[in-house]
């Protein structure tokens, strides 16, 4: 027994890898360590392919570890007479230990799919809600102004402070004026890197009103942490009156030159 | 420690011992030289390569910890180094943090992981192990070492030049990389990042065209394909994933350079403007970079693993006393992963921008990549069960490998699956998985490498009972560092960040990242033990036999350390790697030199 004790130790030493790690998941959610709320229609979807994974991969991981600690404790060489098990392999576990994997990755992949297209391929057919341009390192954001229409001279431009109607598709245009940024709205599940000399489209739909971080989550340079906007989720009225008032602002402090450009 | 016993020519014609005797005689400066600097004997290569990835490693590791420094406890007064650097009364500058993580991450895998897989091991084991007195081509090899040293020197000296390091990422993501004018750190420095870049590059091609040439030709006789250990079809492997993936790269690298310095535009489109001023003529695309990147780049995460999984294969085996379960199969799966490899770059830039119907195409292979490493944990399993384990300090470092990669391919499969990696992709999920893949997987492989072959490169052994207090730590440290990010990633905790705690969304994690910045130090402090015993042992370690573990591969049958020519008789293969507990047979292995009739009266005899 004495023999053993190196043994035993290391074995349950590469226990505790499976007995902590799930620990560690399994506390974290209450310490609010966890996924960030979620005010998004799509995010259900990816929370849940998230969890979907987390118990597919937990169970794989505390099997293969369980068997790792196992092997390590019955097959000390202390503990045991005589020579190794002379085993080269086996046909049969190889097939059903390629093709249970194979199928549930194929599974995986196809099953993802559609959460995938909602994000990125399903586009709204719509005009643009407002069009955010990133640069180092803030976020500019213009919205069409009394028109509806991007590029025209009555656009209001803002910094930073991203307001948008909630219960509504939204249709961002993002665009880059420099160097690459990423478009991420942690709480809307949201992530696009915007890049110079491409439009991307991102869409979504808040289902509660509130506000909360737009992050820049590629680096941009040395200013890349304080990237910071905020996104305000509001009622369709309130949102109307945030752009009369926005709008009234820059009308007044604009220099008159570009005033006059504005008027035609 | 049997010897070999095998009825051929006794001797090898060296044809270099001749010189190399006469050298002694001459003495001096040139004898020096020609032994331990400009050797074109693999093994003092192999050497070389490995004391300069280890001290690149330390400088890497110092590195992190600046960076562990400043996502802990941001703008407080760095000790030692804000001495050291100082610029702002000790304080660490955003531009300082930026360079910090991108010179890590650069020094961490090209000065240190590719070359001290395939430099290091790479060149003192193949010729070993497939029975040949040297590489095919020797200077060529003693160039891929030299080539090292431009390399060195440009990602050193870039620390001093004006504007500091490289800061534009280790991916060097155009038109941050590209436009002086948006980083103030990317001038000399990036010029000198992509210039080391290239060198390590030519270092690596060299080693390369080497290294399969030595593998396909030089075999001794009866050394098959199939009878080849793990760790050189790992380094074969290895070898044809960088000839073919390389020279994207080092274009990629020149198109570069010509932004920075001819005014070109390939990663530029026109009407950039960068602090107010227009950014060149234009014309060119920041995602063609990203594609020629990761082209090689993903292919380059599969070299910096596959190496150590071969020998992690053989140390399993030699210690769990057991043939390697499933040979075939694990041979394929490396050849499956190095074919995948080369078709899941996009799985990089699923945010980039790139079409999203091109990202099904990449989750899909992404997907697929994963069946092959299950097959390789399974197997290692399978070499366990019925075996006669020993805890030698090389067996718990191969075991941990398979503990943590289990952890980092299992969380690449969260990235792997789209609309998941929307919301993790540039987290601290990605830093989790890539650090358990390279530094819980590969660097736990390579100090079981250096655990198990020590005995062949100094012809001593390590001290044990150090070797285990230095696993113990690093294992406990390790996954104290790095676990944790897998919740900083579920947050949302974006990498990169010189300071995230201004968010709403991730104020409260600073006492988490103060608790993996403690673990990260306590990591770094553990490998003053090693360094402490990898030294004395080199000199003052017990004397160890040709074959200490009672392995099978040819490198036992050499000396140890082995001199000029390696084998003191040219050695004859009879069987595979891993025949270790053959029925009938009364020693417990059986070397791949030992005549088959020995095998064959053991076993007679054990029948009567």
């Amino acid at each position: 027994m004495f023999k053993r004790i190196g043994g035993i130790f290391w074995a349950l030493l590469f226990l505790a890898v499976p007995v902590l790690g799930v620990a560690t998941f399994a506390i974290s959610p209450f310490y609010d360590h966890w996924l960030p709320k979620d005010v998004s229609t799509h995010g259900a979807a990816i929370d849940s392919l998230f969890y979907f994974i987390l118990v597919l991969t937990g169970v794989v991981f505390v099997v293969t570890e369980f068997l790792l600690f196992w092997f390590m404790w019955k097959y000390d060489r202390n503990n045991q007479e005589g020579h190794a098990t002379y085993i080269q392999g086996s046909h049969t576990l190889e097939v059903v230990w390629t093709i249970i994997p194979a199928a549930t990755l194929v599974f995986l992949a196809i099953y993802q799919m559609n959460a995938w297209a909602d994000v990125k391929m399903r586009r709204p057919s719509m005009a643009p809600t407002v069009e955010v341009i990133a640069r180092q390192f803030e976020w500019r954001l213009r919205y069409p102004g009394r028109d509806g229409t991007l590029g025209t001279a009555d656009d209001l431009f803002v910094v930073n402070d991203l307001h948008l109607p909630v219960d509504e598709d939204v249709l961002i245009q993002l665009k880059s004026m420099d160097v690459l940024h990423s478009f991420f709205l942690p709480n809307l599940r949201i992530k696009q890197d915007a890049v110079p000399g491409m439009k991307i489209p991102v869409w979504f739909k808040a289902r509660e009103v509130g506000q909360f971080d737009i992050v820049c989550a590629e680096l941009c340079g040395w200013g890349h942490y304080k990237m910071k906007g905020r996104v305000t989720f509001e009622s369709r009225p309130e949102f109307e009156s945030w752009l009369e008032r926005k709008y009234a602002e820059q009308q007044a402090t604009q220099p008159p030159a570009e005033a006059d450009v504005a008027a035609e | 420690m049997t010897p070999p016993t095998t009825a051929v020519t006794p001797a090898v014609d060296h044809g270099h011992a001749a010189p190399h005797a006469h050298g002694h005689a001459q003495g001096g400066l040139s004898h020096f030289l020609s032994t331990y600097v400009f050797s074109k004997d693999h093994k003092v290569i192999g050497l070389q390569f490995l004391f300069s990835t280890l001290l690149w490693f330390l400088v890497g590791g110092l590195l992190a910890l600046a960076v562990r420094w400043q996502v802990a406890w941001p703008w407080s007064d760095v000790p030692v180094l804000g001495k050291l650097f100082a610029q702002e009364g000790g304080q660490m500058s955003p531009e300082f943090y930026t360079m910090l993580f991108t010179m890590h991450a650069s020094v961490m895998i090209f000065l240190v992981i590719i070359p001290i897989l395939a430099g290091a091991f790479g060149n003192f084991l193949i010729p070993l192990m497939i029975g040949a007195d040297d590489m095919a081509f020797p200077t060529l090899n003693m160039l891929s070492y030299w080539f090292m040293w431009p390399a060195f020197i440009c990602f050193g000296a870039s620390f001093f030049v004006e504007g500091g390091a490289a800061s534009g990422g280790w991916t060097s993501y155009p038109t941050l990389s590209t436009n002086p004018a948006s980083s103030p750190a990317s001038s000399m420095g990036q010029t000198l990042w992509l210039l080391g870049l290239t060198f390590v590059g030519v270092s690596s091609m060299l080693g390369s065209v080497n290294y399969m040439t030595t593998i396909i030709l030089m075999r001794a006789p009866g050394m098959t394909m199939f009878r080849l250990p793990m760790t050189i079809w790992g380094m074969f492997i290895t070898a044809i994933l960088q000839a073919f993936a390389l020279p994207v790269l080092t274009a990629a690298g020149f198109m570069q350079l010509s932004d920075r310095m001819l005014g070109t535009g390939f990663f530029s489109p026109e009407g950039n403007v960068i602090n107010n001023a227009i950014a060149g003529a234009g014309g060119g695309q920041p995602l063609l970079w990203q594609h020629l990147f990761w082209f090689y780049s993903h292919p380059a995460v599969y070299i910096m693993i596959l190496p150590a999984m071969g020998m992690v294969s053989d140390i399993l085996t030699v210690f769990a006393r057991k043939p390697l379960f499933g040979y075939r199969p694990m041979v394929y799966s490396i050849a499956g992963i190095a074919g995948l490899g080369f078709i899941v770059w996009g799985h990089h830039m699923f945010m980039s921008g790139m079409n999203p119907a091109l990202g099904i195409t990449f989750m899909v292979s992404t997907m697929m990549i994963a069946l092959p490493s299950a097959v390789k944990t399974f197997n290692w399993l399978g070499t366990l069960w019925g075996g006669r384990i020993q805890f030698t300090t090389a067996m718990l470092f191969a075991l941990s490998f398979v503990s943590m990669f289990i952890i980092g391919g299992l969380s690449g499969i969260f990235m792997a699956a789209t609309p998941v990696d929307i919301f993790i992709h540039d987290t601290y999920f990605i830093v989790a998985h890539f650090h358990y893949v390279l530094f819980a997987g590969t660097a736990m492989g390579v100090f079981a490498g250096i655990y198990f072959w020590f005995p062949k490169m100094f012809g001593r052994t390590m001290n044990e009972f150090w070797g285990k207090v230095h696993f113990f730590l690093t294992f406990i440290f390790l996954n104290g560092t790095f676990f944790t990010m897998h919740i900083l990633g579920a947050v949302g905790f974006p990498r990169r960040l010189a300071d995230a705690y201004h968010y709403e969304t991730f104020h409260h994690l600073q006492p988490m990242n103060a608790f993996m910045t403690w673990c990260a130090i306590g990591m770094v402090a553990t490998q003053v033990i090693f360094a402490a015993n990898f030294i004395y042992s080199m000199f003052w370690g017990p004397r160890a036999g040709r074959n200490p573990w009672n392995a099978n591969t040819l490198e036992w049958i050499a000396p140890s350390p082995p001199g000029h020519g390696n084998f003191d008789f040219q050695p004859v293969v009879h069987r595979g790697p891993y025949e270790y507990s053959v029925p009938g047979v009364e020693k417990d292995h059986l070397m791949q030199t030992d005549p088959p009739n020995q095998a064959a009266a053991a076993a007679a005899a054990a029948a009567h």
